[in-house]
């Protein structure tokens, strides 16, 4: 199959790449862009450590075919933080030990940076049913959902 | 230096929550996980995997796939080695098959190609030709005479004559006259249960990227809890030398015990080997399931005999564990475990390993003990509710202590089992009400915890910094953990140590990452390099003063005059005597290499608050406490997190997780949407109360804390979800339809 040139914008910067029809946004990140911080968990848009945004909306990159992105903004976990500053989710999943082997949580916090851009003052249920698609295996999400709210409410200047 | 004369109860930095050193590499996105990386004319490897769960291969026809579009290496099992060690065989096996397909989804050839895509077209080009035989994936249908057997000649000598081949051990474990307790018994409980295979779930799946020359000389880097067990094991299966073969161990996207073998590995070197080409496997999801470690399935009786006022007068349990297609002891470790929280005068506990047309059993987590622990505190359970008995006071009047004959034969030391019951129950949680179709349950569980072989190198940088080098893969914080042992030790800040996992080829032997050892054993490693080091640096300021090395001693992280006669001197820091180090000897470090003995066995207890719905048998988890005794807690964070885990881990083997076998032999859910792990929807938040009682095999009186949480969910859901419905439950997962079924009779 022929490759297709698609030009969008990734983390604010015009990127430019060439993918088979039938390739995912994913293998595109990780295999052409070298943008390893979207992870592969099940291919199938279940498990949510592929999670990246696409004009603003979470999505599996798993199941976003790379020309589908002709003209999109994408955002990565490697666009989240500014510079040597960490975003405060970034942050405070450190210091609130968010995290165990660390796999799920680049989808976790692309996801959860998402939800509070849309409702800031979220309630633990409205997190655990946001955080549904993104798989931990290791934390038992307790110190997850814990983290987002820390960190929400340090966002909210609460 | 003995331990037990040198117990630390006092600590600076040990019991605090720093922050962890891969932390902003794992929130960036910048960490390198098996699969992350990539080397210069890469190939992409992909494994052909047998449709079938038991077949006779009759040929492979690969020239098809070999004149493939960007194809440079096609495998077989030819290609690797046969070791004549049965393990080493076994592991080579099923690595790739040789004359049999033993279970569906076990790897048959591979490719590789210059993309994925090119790979995995090529694998639809090898022509094998299969015989179909019989299979049998049900343990108790494995262990009737006429069986099919999934391999012969592979039954352990104790194995009596008559019963299937495929019965390939059996262990017997107890003390004391079992008809005599009974006799004494008011009320006796006899029931079998049955629970499903569950896998580990890790959300990595496995990965490596691999390169072997035919000069026997490689590299491997890999997602792997062991990477000296990856270089054992691919030096037997490709017929190379150990010291040839450098193995990296890469960030672990989790494990739990499914990352102790090596599947892909010895696949990747041999393609490597024959296109002369660096070689990178990732499994799919789909491979995962299929072909890597799911935990046994069993199937299991208790009886269990009981006075009017709750004492345990005898316990007997026959354990049945299916392994997967090769012989493997697991049914050891739950015949061990399952009464292991009881004093009890008359116990017996018989298991049986079996052979079935499945993948390999590998370790998951307190592996074969949160089964056998699940029924007997099942039958436990029902007793209490028949003779209207608290729960948690049976468990007080029976609980093993210290000086108790454990019912798997060694006497309890020192354990935490008995204020990790008081613990809960003063518990707030054991006195809340409860609603209707609501129902309470608890369990205790207990794991042996595991020691074994460790080396670690400290060594003292001129800026008077410390660099730590453990062999061991950090799967939940260890290096935070291990950083913070060895500046507790040195009397230095947390942030002037980094501790650094080995490769293969810089540090001596290092049994894996498993059985709850690293923080107990890295941890009492690395202190006694510590110690190794001070006594170093009191050597070199001795010298420095020009006294005898008996007159200084090491005091809050400097080294000062022991007494009077060592004349008048300024205490020399670390950094003041690493900074002079070229100048009175050299660089100085420790080292400490240790088979490490006195881990310290785990308990804890585990309440729960189920409510069913009786329409659809849904059970919601309403409110969860973990009780845990972890000797000293390094870094609570990490500690607390352990419990969650597995507490959750165990959620989903009691409620949800399951492998399905159709009636031809193939698993008919691999994938997360069947296979279903709790997601964080289905969850309360999860409380954990940690208990120290110190370990007297420590020097900081640390315990093993990974393996204990998973054990206690099955049998608490299980009480807790029986309490609720008015129904006894005996089988795993109780998923809706299972429930609903018997709460309708």
């Amino acid at each position: 199959m022929k490759n297709i040139q698609v030009e969008t914008t990734i983390n604010g910067d015009a990127t430019e790449f060439l993918c088979a029809p039938d390739e995912s946004l994913l293998d595109v990140l990780r295999d052409r862009l070298g943008l390893t911080g979207a992870k592969e968990g099940c291919g199938t848009g279940d498990c949510g450590a592929c999670s990246v945004t696409l004009n603003g909306e979470v999505v599996c990159s798993c199941l976003v075919l790379g020309v589908e992105t002709q003209g999109a903004e994408i955002g990565t976990i490697e666009g989240m933080a500014n510079g040597e500053t960490l975003h405060p989710l970034q942050r405070v999943f450190i210091e609130e030990a968010a995290l165990q082997c660390g796999i799920c949580t680049p989808g976790i916090l692309v996801a959860a940076k998402s939800l509070l851009e849309k409702n800031p003052d979220p309630t633990d249920t409205e997190i655990r049913y946001w955080l549904a698609g993104n798989l931990c295996r290791c934390t038992g999400y307790d110190k997850i959902i814990k983290a987002v709210q820390v960190a929400a409410a340090e966002m909210r200047g609460a | 230096m003995g331990l037990d004369n040198s117990a630390k109860r006092d600590f600076k930095i040990v019991g605090t929550r720093v922050g962890r050193p891969d932390g902003i590499d794992k929130v960036t996105g910048k960490a390198t996980y098996g699969a992350d990386i990539s080397a210069p004319g890469m190939l992409f490897g992909r494994i052909l995997r047998s449709p079938h769960a038991h077949a006779r291969i009759v040929s492979i026809d690969t020239s098809e796939a070999e004149k493939a579009e960007g194809v440079k290496a096609v495998v077989t099992g030819a290609d690797l080695a046969m070791p004549e060690d049965e393990y080493f065989a076994d592991v080579s096996v099923n690595c790739l098959a040789r004359d049999k397909a033993l279970y569906d989804g076990h790897a048959v050839a591979a490719v590789a190609a210059t993309s994925k895509a090119a790979a995995k077209a090529a694998i639809r080009l090898i022509r094998v030709e299969y015989e179909v035989l019989p299979h049998v994936t049900d343990v108790d249908e494995a262990m009737k005479p006429d069986a099919p057997i999934v391999q012969e000649g592979r039954a352990l000598e104790n194995v009596p004559a008559g019963m299937s081949q495929n019965v390939t051990s059996h262990f017997e474990f107890g003390h004391g006259d079992l008809d005599a307790g009974f006799a004494k018994a008011d009320k006796i409980v006899e029931r079998s249960f049955k629970t499903a295979a569950t896998h580990q779930g890790y959300i990595e799946p496995q990965a490596c990227l691999a390169t072997l020359g035919g000069d026997g000389r490689g590299e491997v880097w890999c997602c792997t809890q062991g990477q000296y067990m990856v270089r054992t094991k691919c030096a037997h299966v490709l017929g190379i030398e150990a010291s040839q073969l450098k193995v990296t161990s890469s960030e672990i996207g989790g494990g739990f015990g499914g990352k102790t073998s090596t599947f892909i590995e010895p696949v990747a070197l041999a393609l490597s080997r024959k296109s002369g080409k660096p070689v990178k496997i990732v499994m799919t999801r789909d491979e995962v399931l299929r072909a890597t470690g799911p935990t046994i399935s069993t199937s299991m009786d208790v009886k269990i005999g009981m006075t009017n006022d709750g004492r345990i007068t005898a316990g007997k349990a026959v354990l049945r564990y299916q392994g997967g297609a090769y012989p493997n002891g697991t049914v050891e470790f739950g015949a061990q475990a399952a009464f292991a929280a009881y004093d009890l005068d008359a116990v017996q506990t018989l298991g049986w390993n079996v052979m079935t047309n499945r993948p390999k059993e590998i370790p998951y987590r307190a592996p074969g003990a949160p089964t056998a622990i699940y029924a007997v505190e099942s039958v436990v359970d029902e007793l209490c509710q028949e003779l209207s008995l608290d729960p948690l006071d049976v468990r007080l009047m029976n609980a093993a202590r210290k000086g108790t004959l454990s019912a798997y034969g060694p006497t309890f030391n020192e354990i935490g089992l008995v204020a990790t019951l008081e613990a809960a129950k003063d518990h707030p949680h054991y006195k809340a009400p409860l609603g209707e179709n609501q129902g309470r349950g608890l369990s205790c569980g207990f794991w042996f915890n595991f020691g074994g072989n460790t080396c670690v190198s400290l060594n003292l940088n001129d800026d008077g910094t410390v660099g730590v080098v453990e062999g061991n893969p950090d799967i939940g914080g260890s290096r935070a953990s291990i950083s913070m042992m060895a500046a507790e030790e040195l009397g230095v800040p947390y942030d002037k140590v980094r501790t650094v996992i080995a490769d293969t080829s810089a540090l001596g032997f290092n049994d894996i990452t498993d059985g709850s050892r690293v923080t107990f054993a890295v941890g009492l490693a690395t202190i006694e390099a510590a110690r190794a080091a001070i006594k170093e640096m009191c050597r070199r300021a001795a010298k420095i003063w020009d006294v005898d090395e008996d007159a200084v001693r090491w005091e809050d992280g400097a080294v000062v005059p022991a007494g009077p006669n060592a004349g008048k001197h300024d205490p020399m820091t670390l950094a003041e005597i690493a900074a002079v180090a070229g100048s009175t000897g050299g660089p100085i470090a420790g080292h400490h290499e240790v088979n490490a003995d006195g881990a310290g066995v785990s308990f804890g207890v585990h309440l729960v608050d189920t409510e069913v719905d009786p329409e659809t048998g849904y059970t919601k988890i309403l409110r969860y406490t973990v009780f845990q005794d972890a000797g000293k807690a390094v870094h609570p964070d990490y500690v607390e997190g352990q419990m969650q885990g597995g507490a959750v881990q165990g959620i989903g083997w009691a409620l949800n997780e399951e492998y399905i076998y159709g009636e031809d032999g193939r698993l008919q859910n691999p994938g997360f949407l069947d296979y279903r792990v709790p997601v964080a929807s289905d969850l309360p938040n999860i409380e954990t109360v940690i208990l120290e009682i110190p370990n007297p095999g420590h020097p900081y009186g640390v315990r093993g804390v990974g393996e204990t949480p998973i054990v206690p969910p099955l049998a608490a859901i299980s009480n807790a979800v029986s309490r609720a419905a008015g129904v006894r439950m005996a089988e795993l997962p109780m998923s809706p339809p299972r429930l609903l079924k018997a709460m309708q009779g």
